[in-house]
């Protein structure tokens, strides 16, 4: 990847790149704004965020497919159906031509597997920095159906508390591939698309009233917000909460906890009691019921979980990201 | 102060080090603090380094009184 | 969970329902905060926190030794993940460049052996548990030729420290949960002393029932009238502990005056090369002295540490002191009381 004086002869690589590999017929028209058309009735979601994850490649997955599953997977938390993302790249000089034409592909292969069209996009080549990096940003669009309320604000008391899968594996194979652990194991990061979930769930008639994305700050961070935002206490259960046993042990070894890791292919899902088995039934039987809202007279929601010694422990946010360490 | 983790020893090599499990996590280690460590042995390790070895005799490692104090239990 | 109930009914059946203990290990305090054991201990047990928290005693000064060899020329810097975010006078490990995380003091070593033209400096911190596996690091530097290692000897003992605890008219503890791992190598005798100063003490593991045991135990004892030194850890814990590794230590090191964070210098507590190892001695290797730093003014955290205050009575505790901008060596590290207090807001640190 070159920038300056071949810049034109990059551009227009990068271009056909692109165009061949995410190209549809919006995209294809490589007009200034893509224009989609929502569904009669439906609203409209937003979202976007910015990838910077280093390496760019780890054990499950890269910064390509990272950059599609975590925008949709925000998308759907509001039960919205994702149908479009725009892609910015930005490229730093030296970055292999390699390496973005495979980062590229995976973002199609993510890309195809939720369901959503790249419909506009931008590249830009910046001076050599670090690491000969790639950082991407994407905004998504989705169209919410008519009636459709799930929102962190609506925990109500009585909803259970459903967790769609294991946690922790998304950061534990990002920390192997930074070397900040010497530990041979087979973990894998989680990252995967989740609204085809969500739609089946309101599909099939699930009554959903919040769903939120444990990423950064993990399961305690996300659900401390819900308990903010609904006003409602949460109380989950240390020993429901799933956790493979090679995560486990490395967080024994490290001194992680495994609640405050990064996933990004779980929900937190808050349902009504009679949908949760629903819910398990289609996201998988690696999810588990992990606990439950309730009443709080002063709005003042907090979380709290009762550990496997039946003591009652109160959580709160991440504070700072975990490190390894001996004490 | 100091996190120490229980893990099973898969080898030892005649260079002072040990390959050591944990459900499926697998790391290799010092073995020179304890000598007499052998295959199989269940030890506790401490920052890459195996500092006891776990006495199997005494699975439970408490005292008779507390022991005692679950006895009836299955 | 069925024995947690039988140690519960077990310490409600006890004569004696009111003691002041305390755990003298980190990891202690944050297993009682984190399993929310002081829910599930009679009224009248208090449980106070100890100085068994490496980082937190770790001295401003040693910390910005460490950050100013951090910033030299051709050295890489190997430490624990937990000093990363201890802040010194200008910056923090997680800041620089040539800094590294390792989980053992061997990686450290391999690094040095992989690149022999550049210096590889250690942090060594740590209390007896931790302390021989550096010695034995420095041993097998030594017999690896390798000359472009070298650790800095920040590292603590506990025995001083706790004399000068028990013997502080101030202080008042009825019994002492001993430090599990430390004893792993030490041996529990290596506690004994304790019963000097009419105290009891028990070798616990980690777990909330092992801690809960513990508690019961002391409690018995004192309802007994007896002063003894418990271990209720025995699958790991020896009277004798593990010789192979003390020997290795005092091979090394020997033992030194050590400025505590918080607490001053306290005689005998702390570990310097011995002369024929003086050549893999960091501070004296890069001719850099410790700095006499002053403690932050108006910080509880010395008196913390030594079990005479409790986090919510320090001014700073959780509006000037949090974790993200930690003032004292308690909020410092994850295993500091304070951060123990600050995380797990339940817990009710009772005077």
């Amino acid at each position: 990847m070159s920038h300056g004086s071949g810049g034109r002869q990059t551009h227009d690589l990068v271009q056909d790149l692109l165009l061949s590999r995410l190209g549809n017929k919006t995209l294809n028209r490589m007009e200034d704004s893509a224009v989609i058309s929502p569904s009669p009735g439906s609203r409209i979601a937003m979202t976007t965020d910015s990838y910077v994850v280093q390496p760019l490649f780890f054990p499950g997955g890269d910064i390509g497919r990272l950059s599609v599953c975590g925008t949709v997977n925000d998308l759907a938390t509001s039960g919205a159906v994702p149908q479009v993302l725009s892609l910015g790249l930005i490229l730093e000089e030296g970055l292999e031509f390699d390496t973005l034409e495979e980062i590229v592909d995976s973002i199609a292969r993510a890309a195809e597997e939720a369901g959503v069209l790249i419909a506009t996009g931008d590249t830009k080549v910046i001076n050599r920095g670090p690491g000969d990096g790639l950082y991407i940003n994407t905004a998504g669009i989705g169209f919410i159906e008519d009636g459709i309320e799930i929102s962190s604000y609506n925990g109500k008391p009585g909803d259970k508390v459903i967790l769609t899968g294991p946690l922790g594996n998304h950061e534990i194979a990002l920390m192997k591939a930074r070397g900040l652990i010497p530990f041979e194991t087979d973990i894998q990061s989680d990252v995967a698309p989740l609204n085809r979930y969500v739609k089946e769930v309101l599909e099939r008639g699930g009554d959903i009233s919040a769903i939120k994305d444990p990423t950064r700050g993990g399961l305690a961070s996300a659900l401390h917000e819900i308990c903010g935002h609904s006003g409602c206490n949460v109380t989950i259960y240390e020993e429901q909460i799933p956790v493979d046993r090679n995560v486990k042990a490395v967080c024994e070894l490290a001194g992680f906890d495994p609640l405050y890791l990064a996933n990004e292919g779980k929900y937190i899902i808050l349902c009504k009691p009679e949908s949760s088995s629903l819910i398990l039934d289609i996201f998988g039987s690696a999810g588990a019921v992990i606990g439950e809202v309730q009443e709080r007279g002063d709005g003042k929601g907090e979380l709290l979980m009762e550990t496997r010694s039946g003591g009652l422990r109160r959580l709160g946010m991440l504070e700072t990201t975990q490190l390894p360490r001996i004490c | 102060m100091c996190l120490a983790v229980p893990v099973k020893v898969l080898d030892l090599s005649v260079d002072g080090t040990a390959r050591v499990e944990k459900d499926g996590v697998t790391l290799t280690v010092m073995s020179s603090l304890t000598p007499d460590v052998a295959p199989g042995d269940y030890v506790l390790l401490h920052a890459g380094f195996i500092i006891q070895k776990l006495d199997r005799d005494d699975a439970e490692g408490r005292i008779r009184m507390i022991k005692d104090l679950y006895d009836g239990e299955d | 969970m069925e024995r947690i109930k039988q140690i519960r009914e077990a310490l409600k059946g006890l004569g004696k329902q009111s003691a002041t203990l305390m755990e003298v290990c980190g990891t202690h305090t944050m297993s009682i905060a984190r399993n929310g054991i002081r829910s599930l201990l009679p009224e009248g047990v208090r449980l106070v926190s100890g100085p068994g928290c490496p980082v937190c005693v770790t001295s401003q000064g040693e910390i910005q030794t460490a950050l100013d060899l951090a910033e030299r020329e051709n050295v890489l810097l190997c430490t624990f993940g937990d000093m990363m975010r201890v802040p010194g006078e200008r910056g923090r490990l997680e800041d620089m460049d040539n800094v590294k995380i390792v989980y053992s003091p061997m990686e450290a070593l391999t690094e040095a052996e992989k690149d022999r033209d550049r210096q590889v400096v250690f942090v060594g911190v740590g209390f007896e548990t931790t302390s021989p596996l550096i010695a034995a690091t420095v041993q097998e530097a030594r017999r690896r030729k390798i000359r472009n290692f070298s650790v800095l000897p920040f590292h603590k003992t506990i025995p001083e420290a706790l004399r000068l605890i028990l013997s502080d008219p101030e202080v008042s503890i009825d019994g002492l949960i001993l430090p599990g791992h430390v004893s792993v190598l030490t041996g529990r005798r290596y506690f004994d002393f304790i019963t000097e100063y009419g105290t009891s003490g028990v070798v616990s593991g980690f777990e909330a029932l092992d801690i809960l045991e513990g508690i019961y135990l002391l409690l018995r004892g004192m309802e007994e009238g007896q002063r003894e030194v418990l271990n209720n850890y025995t699958q790991v814990v020896k009277d004798e502990g593990n010789l192979q590794a003390m020997n290795t230590l005092y091979q090394v090191f020997e033992s030194s005056d050590a400025l505590w964070r918080g607490v001053g210098v306290i005689p005998e507590s702390g570990l310097i090369f011995r002369e024929q190892y003086r050549d893999f001695n960091a501070l004296e290797r890069f001719s850099t002295p410790v700095p006499d730093i002053p403690e932050p003014e108006g910080c509880l955290c010395g008196r913390i540490l030594m079990g005479k205050s409790i986090p919510p009575e320090c001014p700073w505790f959780g509006t000037e002191c949090t974790p993200q901008r930690p003032i004292g060596p308690c909020m410092v590290s994850s295993e500091g009381t304070c951060a123990a207090c600050y995380k797990y807001p339940e817990v009710v640190f009772k005077r």
